[in-house]
This record gives structure tokens, sequence and C-alpha cells, in this order.
């Protein structure tokens, strides 16, 4: 009995997977990178080791020579390269790691030891003085509280503040106080040739402001719903 | 040491090419090497009212494209051969100007000039940005109206906020100059008068140039009204301009005083 046995062909099998890698994206200058690695290291020794890395390349700009130090320095770090990634392939020789492409961003946990800073938030400002003249064509929104401003607001200008509004000048534009409520926000100015005045949503326009008033100094407050008008002095 | 000076104003037609040219053409006269760069990319005037349209060859966009050295682009004037022009495309737009393209432009200029007067374009949007980006010293334009103010407050408040010096914490120095001027309408109220100006505007004055038929004509010839009639009223308070700018103080002519004496031309033409 002749019995054959014929060698089976082994097919060679390709088979597509992909794997969560880590992707490093250095930046210029490499030796400030390198010192931010190593500075990851020394708080956690090992912590690339054994971890697939990739670089991504596309944030600077290394001759093929550069590219195999940093792989090297890289290596001498425990950091071993899997692929590179944002670099032309035909650029590089054959002893560095392949070029990716098509990767895709993915959410990896625990990647760094969170810290969590617990910074108190900066105390509220009271007030916000201007300097300079407000311009036509700005607009000065300070919703925390009062806005001081030592000269003119230009026709145009537009004042928006939470508490009272102080112009030490002539007011041309728009003063918007109060504007979260506060009804008892006022409205001062050295002379006021307004083109609106609000507080608390209750406003005139320059058309209501009385020809008596125009261009003497004046405070705008809110008497219950109506808005009035009166000479500061 | 360079200055660059921007002449704007955000309303158009109130005389900022007309300026850029008889200030340019004054600084000029008083010994100062001066270009006079026009910004106004697709309405290009000031190579019109420099009279040399007909000797354009290449212009700002090409020099801040590579395509032109800026000694290329540079004309001098015929009359005066410390000033020149540079004038701007008129087949493109204000796109055409990036930001490094006209920073370069100008920090050459200044290698080359004591005096860089960039003539910029209306409104407060790219060209105008531009023109004012890279200055030291502003000349903001207005004539004595309401409107015109008021655009004037509004370049003001960009130069204070959108110029590279600005940006760096610096301040730009910023004159007003009053064109356009009638003493008689301002005095029956038919204008606003300089203190009310000065008042909404709060920068110095740098001069008051009165309505005048010799800026017209001087537009007509393609000559700086500065240099084609210096004894003129609005030549005389350009060229008083341009000295304050130089750092000399020169008394303000009030403008009853042009008027009358203008109203005298008029008169003595008339009886001739």
């Amino acid at each position: 009995m002749d019995a054959k046995v014929e060698p089976q062909r082994q097919l060679m099998r390709l088979r597509g997977r992909s794997y969560v890698a880590f992707v490093f994206s250095p930046f210029m200058p490499i030796v400030d990178w390198l010192a931010e690695i190593d500075a990851t290291l020394s708080n956690s020794p090992g912590f690339f080791a054994g971890r697939p890395i990739v670089i991504d390349l596309a944030g600077v700009e290394l001759s093929p020579h550069g590219i195999a130090h940093l792989v090297s320095s890289l290596e001498s770090r425990g950091v071993r390269v899997l692929g590179l990634e944002g670099v032309e392939a035909g650029a590089l020789d054959a002893s560095l790691p392949p070029v990716l492409n098509g990767g895709r961003g993915c959410v990896v946990e625990q990647v760094e030891p969170r810290k969590v800073e617990v910074k108190p938030p900066p105390p509220p400002a009271p007030s916000l003085l201007l300097r300079a003249p407000v311009r036509s064509g700005q607009r000065i929104v300070f919703t925390e509280g009062d806005v001081t401003v030592l000269g003119s607001v230009g026709s145009g200008a537009e004042i928006v503040a939470g508490g009272s509004i102080h112009v030490y000048g002539a007011l041309r534009g728009r003063a918007m106080a109060g504007i979260n409520g506060n009804a008892a926000a006022r409205i001062y100015c050295q002379k006021i040739e307004a083109e609106l005045l609000a507080i608390d949503g209750y406003y005139q326009t320059a058309e209501d402001i009385g020809d008596m008033l125009r261009r003497q100094p004046a405070q705008a407050w809110l008497d219950g719903e109506v808005l009035r008008i009166t000479p500061l002095n | 040491m360079a200055k660059v000076l921007v002449v704007t104003s955000g309303k158009g037609g109130v005389g900022k090419t007309t300026s850029t040219a008889a200030l340019g053409g004054a600084l000029a006269q008083q010994g100062q090497k001066v270009v006079v760069v026009d910004f106004d990319v697709g309405l290009r005037n000031l190579d019109l009212i420099m009279g040399a349209e007909r000797r354009v060859v290449f212009d700002l966009i090409n020099v801040t494209q590579g395509v032109a050295k800026l000694s290329q682009a540079l004309i001098r004037d015929k009359r005066l051969e410390n000033l020149w022009l540079l004038p701007a495309s008129q087949t493109r737009d204000k796109d055409a100007l990036t930001e490094d393209g006209v920073r370069d432009v100008i920090a050459e200029l200044r290698t080359k000039f004591d005096w860089v007067i960039c003539d910029s374009p209306a409104g407060i949007e790219r060209g105008a940005t531009l023109a004012m980006r890279y200055a030291d010293e502003a000349v903001v334009v207005t004539n004595p109206e309401v409107s015109s103010v008021r655009d004037a407050d509004r370049i003001i408040g960009m130069l204070d906020s959108k110029t590279a010096k600005a940006e760096a914490g610096d301040q730009i120095k910023k004159h007003v100059l009053i064109t356009r001027y009638d003493a008689g309408r301002a005095a029956r109220g038919e204008m606003l008068n300089i203190d009310d100006i000065l008042e909404i505007l709060a920068i110095p004055l740098l001069g008051i140039v009165p309505e005048s038929q010799d800026v017209l004509k001087a537009s007509n010839v393609g000559c700086p009204v500065t240099l084609n009639n210096a004894a003129s009223p609005p030549a005389r308070a350009y060229s008083d301009a341009a000295r304050r700018l130089g750092g000399e103080t020169v008394a303000m002519v009030t403008p009853s005083e042009v008027r009358r004496s203008l109203m005298g031309r008029l008169l003595g033409r008339r009886a001739a």
C-alpha cells in the first residue's frame, strides 16, 4: 500500500488587525522635548516599558539623520518605536521603523496621573477703571460691577455694566447700567449727550433727554419703573 | 531714524490722499527723504495726485509677493528728487495684502527714507488695518462735520488697539488734521467748530486746512498742493503741519485769518 502523503501547502495568510499605540508628537527644539520625556520617566520609570509607541513627525522638520537620532535617543531611554507618522516614506532608509498612516485617535485611559489642582477663582473685581476715552465702535462690558471712565465716551461707543457707570467727561455714546437686574445702579456723567441710557432694562434715547439737560452734568437713576435724568449740581 | 506715518480717517472723501501727497511734498521740500505709499489696493489714487500714473510699472503687491524688488517699484518724483512714490495695484484687491508682506516692505522702506507716509484706504477693514499696522505716528484726517468726526473717533480707537505698537503695549502718536474747513460756515453754525472737534477726539491738532479751489486745481494737474502753489492757504497749512510733524513749534493759523486772506485773493482776482 502505497500511501503518498502530499505535503499540504500552507498558505500564507495575511490578516489586518489594529492596535492601540501611544503617539508622541515631538516639537522643536527636540532637546527640550526629550527633557520633557525624561521628566515623565523620572516620575514614573518604566512608564513606557513594553508599550508600543508611534512618533508623529508632522509638527517638526527633521532630516533622515535627525529622525534616526531621535529614534535611537528614545530607544536608549527604553522607549521602543513601533512606527513613524507624518513623514514621507521615501525619505527614510530601511533601518528606521516603518511609516504608518490612517491612524485614528482614541481614548487611552490612565495616560498620565491626573493632577487635580483646585485654584480658587480670583476675587471678583468690584469696579473697572478706564483711563482713556472710550472711542466710537468700542464696547466695554463689565457685568461684575461699576465702570469708571476717565475721559469721554464717544458717539457710537457702548458701556455695559452690572453696577453703576461713572463718566468723567462727555457721555456721547450708549450707557447701560445695572444690567443684571440691579435697579439701584446709576449713571453719572460730567456732560450728557448720550445716545441711549438704560438702567435695569429701562431706557431713554437721545430724543427723550430734555434739551435743558444737554451738555450739563447729570445722573440717571430708576424711580420705580421710570428712568429719571436729573442735573448733578 | 525713519518715521512711519499713516494718514487715515475711517470715512472716505475727507482728503487722506490729498493730505498724504501734500504732507509728503512739504516734508520733501523741507529736505527730508520721503516716500508716499498707496495702500488703497484696487482703488489707487495717489499716483494720479502725484502725477506719476504713466510711470507705474510695479506696485506694492508685486513687492510684497516678491515679484519685483522694492527699487523697481519706487517711482521718483519729477519735481523733487527726494520724494518717492510706491504705488498700489489697481487690478487686485485688499486681500492681496498680507501682514508679513507689509511688515517686510515697511521695514525695508525704513532703511531708505526719513519718512514713510502710508495713505490708508477708507473703511476699517483689512486695507485700513494693514496701512496702520506698523506705523509710529498717525494723522487722522477729518472734516468739520459729525459723521467724519465720529469715524475719526472710531479709527483712533483702532490705532490704540490694532497696531503693532499698541499690541506691544506702546502708544502710537496721533494727530488730527482738519481739512475743508470753512470758517464762515463754522461761524454760522453750519459746521462743527475746531474746539468741538478737538473736545470729541481728544488728540493734538496738527493743522487746519481751509476749503480751497487750490486743492482741486493741484489734483487736476497731478501735483501735491504744496508743490503746485506753495503760497496758497492750503499749501501753507500743510507746510506748517509738516513742520509740526518734524517737531517744530509753529503757531496755528486761525481759520478766520486764512479765510480773510483767501477772500482777499478771490476778491482781488475778481477785481483784476
